[in-house]
């Protein structure tokens, strides 16, 4: 159980002894954590230990075999939560981008917000230029998904999140899939993100953002959470010894990870 | 109890039309696998002329219903050899099929990448033997998949036949109707007999592909 | 030179009747194979298990068997259908026309039913996956995400469907449908010259043909599809 911040808010998101397996072996056992409105959260742990599944749960794009997740007040596991209208709250990033081949980049971020939200197609035409403002996309409004650089695909894949004007953002691996120097571009835009006061959930190996830019530091291994915490007890004073040990072969794998910021 | 057993005797003459079917399907496929990699072969490897050749056979055999193959290769042998229904049935399916099929394996050579026929020229092979030792082997194994399509599709094709009169199921499915007057119950039942065979070359040759895969 | 012309002023009239109704054949089964095979393939991908099942049965049936025994079944087959179950002469009759559309078209629709759903699945699962997480049910996505995609992805082999079409319908003639080889049966019959008759039918699908095939690849290029090519398509 992790250890709640004396806030008089409900956490946004709180998860409540997660488990699931997938083909029998078990891939999350017993997870609870809870977010706050504002932060950042980063999760980190070695491959193949649920990370990517635990937010795929949250928005019950994976199902979990038992436990219980929160959306504020509204359960998300319960039977009979409408999951389409709890999934306009959440966004969510994708490592292989999934942006929507046959649209353009601004139609990429419309779509969501003209189909599902119902908006009139003159504001979801504004607010998606906004979107891609924010992103630093402008110019590329007008061109398909294979014309755009991998970095830039992830980028107009955040405007297509924050499109529907999410409660909570998830990043599974967002840069992962990308090349070395198309990195810095993604994290960027995250970072200014956190700053504006998102509400984010990030998987990832990138150490630097998690020192920089977190909140709070989840480490996971096997399937169980072994500590969390702000970024710097976890970073110069871990409690745990397999803390300390995946730290430090990450960051030597990742080795000079402050020339990627930028 | 009568009924059933003129029934019975009646299926049991549908399904020796099976032996028919699969001969004159084993026919066609032999020889449109025979005709249509010498097709391929010549299309891929062959000079100006040979590739041309291939190329017309194949595009204008295509574009040619089979039944119209059949009636054509029909009449025109029966003018001058006098040969069995079944026979000038096989060999128009053949030929017809010889044309897929070279299109199967031309794709299956142009798959086969081009590095293989520079390693085996360096090697100092000459190039028919470069195509029957390195290149050939690869792409039969390729082709697998889409020959078993055009395999399946001979099979159902072969039912054609039933038009020069051969004794083949569709054939005998019309007889047994004929004499029981119950239509769905005969062309039913050939169904059938159509369904199982397919069915079965189907898991055939997919044990054939998985068994002699090639790992990229 | 004399004996052709003779020959063309016999038998084309009827030939040229023969044309117009092998070409309203294949329109209207490849229509009817769109209708039937995109529903089908849906139910196949996205279906709950019993549509996924009812589409499975129906698409390995008329791909597992012949054509001709199909219109069989259908044209003298269903008129008997009642006998099944004690009822004789109870049955579903259709007449030459319609049972050709009805065959060629549920064939059709299983052969195009297996093209949609490799080209569904060519789309990739990612795309369904990001339109649920924007909060799109299944409906909305299948519609305004894997479609568009789909049908685009599609194109070549439908293409080659609808071409190979104009060589299926050939076999109607078996239950006296005037189309092509139909016509030429009569003429042949009328002639005495079996062989210059269907020498000219083969002239006259080999020219039809090309004109399609030439038609499609202009209908390919206006439409930009990317390389796709399905291994198991047909003749």
């Amino acid at each position: 159980m992790s250890e709640m911040t004396p806030s008089s808010k409900l956490p946004i998101v709180r998860i409540e002894s997660l488990y699931k397996a997938y083909q029998g072996t078990e891939v999350l056992k017993g997870i609870s954590m809870a977010v706050q409105e504002q932060d950042v959260v980063v999760i980190i742990g070695p491959s193949g230990t649920g990370k990517s599944t635990l937010l795929r749960c949250i928005n019950l794009l994976a199902i979990p075999d038992k436990g219980q997740i929160w959306l504020d007040d509204i359960e998300v596991t319960a039977p009979h939560t409408n999951i389409d209208k709890v999934r306009q709250r959440i966004g969510m990033v994708f490592q292989e981008f999934n942006l929507f081949n046959h649209l353009t980049a601004l139609n990429n971020v419309t779509i969501g917000m003209t189909r599902v939200l119902k908006m009139k197609s003159k504001e979801a035409q504004e607010k998606a230029m906004w979107e891609l403002e924010r992103v630093g996309l402008v110019d590329k409004a007008a061109l398909f998904p294979a014309q755009l650089s991998g970095g830039q695909k992830q980028r107009v894949a955040i405007a297509r999140a924050l499109g529907m004007n999410p409660e909570v953002m998830l990043f599974d691996e967002p840069t992962s899939a990308l090349d070395p120097e198309l990195i810095g571009e993604v994290l960027n835009v995250m970072q200014k993100l956190a700053y504006e006061g998102m509400t984010m959930l990030v998987v990832t190996h990138e150490m630097g953002f998690a020192r920089e830019v977190s909140d709070r530091i989840v480490f996971m291994e096997k399937g169980v959470i072994v500590e969390e915490g702000p970024p710097k007890q976890l970073f110069y004073n871990p409690k745990f010894e397999r803390t300390r040990d995946f730290l430090w072969k990450i960051t030597e794998l990742y080795g000079k990870d402050e020339e990627k910021k930028s | 109890m009568e009924i059933l057993q003129d029934l019975a005797l009646l299926f049991r003459y549908l399904l020796a039309g099976t032996g028919v079917t699969l001969a004159v399907s084993a026919i066609a496929i032999s020889l449109g696998f025979a005709f249509g990699v010498t097709l391929a072969i010549m299309r891929v490897y062959g000079g100006c002329f040979l590739s041309r050749f291939a190329l017309i056979y194949s595009t204008a055999v295509r574009a040619i219903p089979v039944v119209v193959i059949i009636f054509l290769l029909y009449f025109v042998i029966a003018s001058a050899v006098d040969l069995s229904p079944f026979l000038s049935g096989a060999l128009a399916l053949g030929f017809s099929s010889a044309a897929y099929q070279s299109e199967v394996f031309r794709g299956a050579f142009q798959s086969v990448s081009g590095g293989q026929m520079l390693a085996a020229r360096a090697l100092g092979m000459g190039r028919m033997q470069a195509i029957r030792f390195v290149i050939l082997p690869q792409a039969i194994r390729l082709a697998i998949p889409p020959w078993s399509n055009e395999a399946a599709i001979v099979l159902k094709d072969s039912s054609l036949v039933y038009i020069l009169g051969v004794p083949e199921i569709l054939r005998r499915a019309e007889y047994v109707s004929a004499v029981t007057l119950q239509p769905f119950l005969a062309f039913g039942a050939a169904a059938i007999i159509y369904f199982i065979l397919t069915f079965l070359t189907n898991r055939g040759l997919d044990w054939l592909e998985r068994h002699y895969r090639i790992l990229t | 030179m004399d004996a052709l012309v003779t020959f063309l002023q016999r038998v084309t009239p009827d030939f040229l009747q023969g044309i117009v109704t092998t070409l309203y054949l294949t329109v209207v089964a490849l229509t009817l194979g769109v209708v039937i095979g995109l529903p089908a393939a849906l139910a196949r991908v996205y279906g709950p298990r019993w549509l996924h099942n009812l589409a499975v049965t129906y698409i390995e049936i008329f791909r597992g068997t012949p054509l001709l025994v199909q219109l069989f079944v259908v044209y003298y087959g269903l008129p008997a259908i009642g006998s099944l179950f004690g009822l004789p002469g109870v049955g579903i009759t259709l007449g030459r026309l319609p049972a050709a559309f009805v065959t060629l078209g549920l064939n059709s629709g299983a052969y195009q039913a297996e093209y949609f759903r490799g080209a569904i699945q060519a789309v990739g699962s990612g795309q369904m996956t990001a339109a649920r997480a924007l909060g799109m049910t299944k409906m909305q996505a299948i519609i305004y995400i894997i479609l568009p995609q789909a049908l685009r992805l599609a194109i070549p082999a439908w293409s080659n469907e609808a071409v190979s079409m104009i060589k299926y319908t050939a076999i109607v003639f078996l239950i006296a449908v005037p189309d092509i080889m139909g016509k030429a049966k009569i003429l042949a019959g009328r002639y005495f010259n079996p062989i210059e008759i269907y020498i000219a039918v083969a002239l006259i699908y080999l020219v039809l043909v090309t004109i399609a095939t030439w038609l499609v690849h202009i209908l390919e290029r206006r439409l930009a599809v990317p390389e796709y090519h399905l291994e198991s398509a047909r003749h």
